[in-house]
């Protein structure tokens, strides 16, 4: 199916919860309301026209510069069965992100949607294990955001590099041995 | 043995030497150093490939084990994160004396290529374990990695063992179980 | 010790049902010499059986995305590489089709050539690594000598092309970092003909149709075709399932379209179809394949018109606001990359979807049921790199 005939399938059975498309795009895309993603995703994956039985990826993006300020979680879908692929994407406020699972749809949206909410902090309400995949347990902050900003310290390691070595390397100074500083192990064996 | 000077030697027959204690222990250790398989990353198939047939690290005596308990050294080889690091720390302790640590790649040198935004590496895994050879390279070459070992096996044939009472046994040769070293120690 | 104390039970305390036992948790890795890096699988067991088994990834997170961020778009390829490090040519050469499908750069068909036959060559050394640090864990030690030798072979070949051995930084956006150099093809026949004719019936005879190899593999780690696709098992993985599903055939790029190969499957010939035995056997035949793509590749660079290699490099790259979706087939499955651009000399945003990440969500589905023995043969079929798990 073409991306503007799925297009017209997702607005003919959710009507104005389709918010907006965009079938230019290299990978084309169609935003939907936030709290329907889970209606939609399961009309995609078991509508026999679309059959969107594959999750390929999911992905947050924080977008603090947009007005308003959003992120986004985008879902990039295949089906095995018509070889076609489409996007599906949601926007949610940048204080406390929510959107709703879509862990029973697609088994593999476990594993996803724990690394979005360990990198950009997005809860995803109804999911099974919403805890850390990635970082540790006791890691503090979300660091994909586009406001990160690294601690000094983790439990009493380093964190940012130390300033004066960052510092040094910024202003141009070469930070380390540089090339043939030193006389190779062989130098002393005389050449044939 | 090549580096005992004025000792009585090959004045006997053969199956004669004469050494120092030191000496015959080092050379035992040295020839022997069997490693802990602590491949983290990339470098860890560098490591895998200096372990195979082409540049086989087994005619230098390295055997590697899998438990810190049988292993003399450990390789590095590897980013280290924030989340390994304590696991990392874990395992040095675990290992028992002589020990000695290879710090393989500059991941495991000073974070390597992630030291400006890696906010989960560990930057160089010296934070956390005493070092003694550093080989540089992303990924180092298993040559490289052998002659880091080279490198080793020198520092090793340099060890007190039953020279001085008081010195620590193994890495960080010149320090002393109570922080003073060699010099202050002497006196 | 008083008297009593050393007094033997009687003999109606061995009564099995009375006997304590409880479910005895047990963690396997990050280091362990069967996790394929550093891995940690927290087992519940009731003696040998395990009941169940969650995996706990993370311990090799080197921020790639947030580095994405804050280099320009060459500046991704040598991050990029350390992803997937065994099969180093496949990140760089999905990553830079991504951009230039953004960027709308098309290369001419010598350098999607060379990108052919540099991607084939991969996937020989990647599945060498991957069967034989398998046959190792089985407890075979020598197949995986045997293979990393003839990885060497290939080594070699990329040595001598672009200067590195494991992490090259080779497929740039535009073009490739350095041209075949001259003689190139007569090496890499030479390298084929002994792997045809040696290596492949070796690997064959001596592990694939050895019985203790299928006792230990049939049967074990069934992953059904709907759990597979549900779970996002992608490559090798599905193939061993019996879904006929190749991104060099579904969704072509860099002239796939035109090479006459197979697609591997799983046949479940020794058991049910999905096996870890399966998952084995299609990376086996994918070796094969991937040797008669190289044979066409390389007969085609004889007769095509060598262009420069640098000619659709610019000098800036520059990407036009937008995204894409991209998708290639690495050694381990699909690699997907999100390319979100605005338009300035950094990306703004990349996602890196990896098989393995996803191989990993359906582990604990697989390894209900299975003896602790079993986890170690099921974690080396899924052919897992943390570099790429944990990105």
């Amino acid at each position: 199916m073409e991306p503007k005939a799925i297009h017209e399938k997702l607005i003919g059975e959710f009507g104005d919860k389709v918010l907006s498309v965009d079938l230019e795009a290299a990978s084309p895309f169609a935003v939907v309301a936030t709290e329907a993603i889970a209606d939609v995703a399961s009309f995609c994956k078991d509508d026999p026209d679309l059959a969107f039985d594959n999750l390929m990826c999911l992905s947050g993006v924080d977008y603090p510069g947009e007005d308003p300020p959003r992120m986004e979680v985008v879902y990039h879908l295949l089906s095995y069965t018509h070889h076609h692929t489409f996007a599906l994407k949601v926007h949610t406020p940048r204080e406390n992100p929510a959107v709703p699972t879509v862990e029973g749809i697609w088994g593999v949206a476990n594993f996803h949607e724990r690394e979005c909410w360990d990198m950009f902090g997005i809860a995803f309400t109804g999911h099974s294990d919403l805890r850390r995949i990635l970082l540790p347990d006791d890691w503090e902050g979300f660091p994909l955001r586009k406001d990160w900003e690294d601690p000094e310290y983790y439990n009493g390691m380093h964190v940012k590099p130390t300033e004066q070595m960052a510092e040094r390397a910024l202003a141009g100074e070469q930070i380390g041995v540089g090339p043939f500083d030193f006389d190779p192990p062989n130098a002393h064996v005389e050449k044939e | 043995m090549s580096q005992v000077k004025g000792l009585i030697q090959s004045r006997f027959p053969d199956g004669l030497v004469f050494s120092t204690a030191d000496q015959v222990i080092n050379w035992g250790r040295k020839n022997s150093l069997w490693s802990m398989t602590f491949g983290l990353a990339c470098c860890a198939i560098e490591m895998m490939a200096a372990g195979g047939t082409r540049y086989d690290w087994d005619r230098f005596g390295v055997i590697p084990r899998a438990t810190p308990r049988q292993s003399d050294l450990m390789i590095v080889a590897g980013t280290v994160t924030l989340k390994m690091a304590t696991r990392v720390k874990r395992l040095y302790e675990q290992m028992a004396e002589p020990k000695y640590v290879i710090s393989m790649g500059s991941c495991a040198n000073n974070g390597g290529p992630y030291w400006r935004q890696g906010y989960h590496v560990l930057k160089g895994v010296d934070e956390v374990i005493p070092v003694d050879v550093y080989v540089p390279g992303c990924p180092p070459r298993p040559e490289a990695l052998l002659y880091g070992i080279m490198k080793l096996q020198e520092r090793i044939q340099e060890d007190r063992v039953l020279r001085k009472r008081g010195a620590t046994v193994g890495s960080l040769a010149g320090a002393t179980l109570d922080g003073t070293t060699d010099e202050e120690a002497a006196g | 010790m008083s008297a009593s104390e050393l007094t033997p039970p009687a003999a109606n305390d061995w009564d099995p049902e009375a006997l304590d036992t409880d479910e005895m948790i047990l963690q396997m890795g990050p280091q362990h010499p069967a996790t394929h890096g550093v891995l940690r699988v927290e087992l519940r067991t009731d003696g040998e059986v395990v009941n169940a088994a969650r995996p706990h990834i993370g311990y090799l997170h080197r921020c790639f995305e947030k580095h994405c961020e804050n280099v320009d778009y060459p500046g991704v390829m040598p991050y990029a590489d350390r992803m997937d490090y065994v099969a180093a040519m496949g990140n760089t050469l999905g990553f830079a089709l991504a951009v230039e499908k953004l960027a709308g750069i098309e290369v001419s068909p010598y350098v999607n050539t060379v990108r052919v036959i540099m991607a084939e060559l991969q996937r020989i050394a990647s599945h060498c690594v991957a069967v034989g640090t398998y046959t190792m864990d089985i407890g075979a030690f020598t197949p995986f000598l045997h293979l990393l030798r003839d990885r060497e072979k290939v080594l070699d070949l990329f040595e001598w092309t672009c200067g590195a051995r494991l992490l090259y930084n080779y497929n740039w956006v535009g073009g490739v970092s350095h041209d075949l150099p001259d003689g190139f093809g007569r090496a890499a026949r030479d390298l084929l003909r002994e792997f045809d004719a040696i290596t492949i019936p070796e690997l064959i005879d001596l592990i694939i149709g050895n019985k203790i190899f299928i006792k230990r593999l049939a049967g074990v780690g069934v992953c059904s075709p709907e759990l597979g696709i549900s779970y996002d098992l992608t490559g090798p993985n599905l193939r061993g399932s019996g879904i006929p599903r190749d991104l060099r055939k579904d969704a072509p790029y860099c002239g796939y379209e035109s090479y006459d190969f197979e697609v591997a499957l799983g046949e479940g010939r020794f058991g049910p179809l999905g096996s870890c035995f399966d998952r084995n056997w299609v990376r086996v035949v994918e070796m094969r394949e991937s040797s008669r793509i190289l044979h066409q590749a390389l007969d085609r660079l004889e007769k095509m018109e060598r262009t420069d290699v640098h000619e659709k490099v610019p000098k800036r790259v520059k990407v036009p606001k937008g995204e894409v979706y991209f998708r290639s087939e690495a050694p381990r499955g699909q690699l997907g990359y999100y390319v979100v651009s605005d338009g300035k000399a950094n990306p703004y945003r990349v996602k890196v979807k990896s098989p393995c990440f996803t191989a990993m969500s359906v582990f604990h589905h697989l390894a209900r049921g299975m003896m602790i023995a079993d986890i170690v043969a099921l974690i080396g079929s899924l052919d897992i790199v943390l570099g790429e798990i944990d990105r």
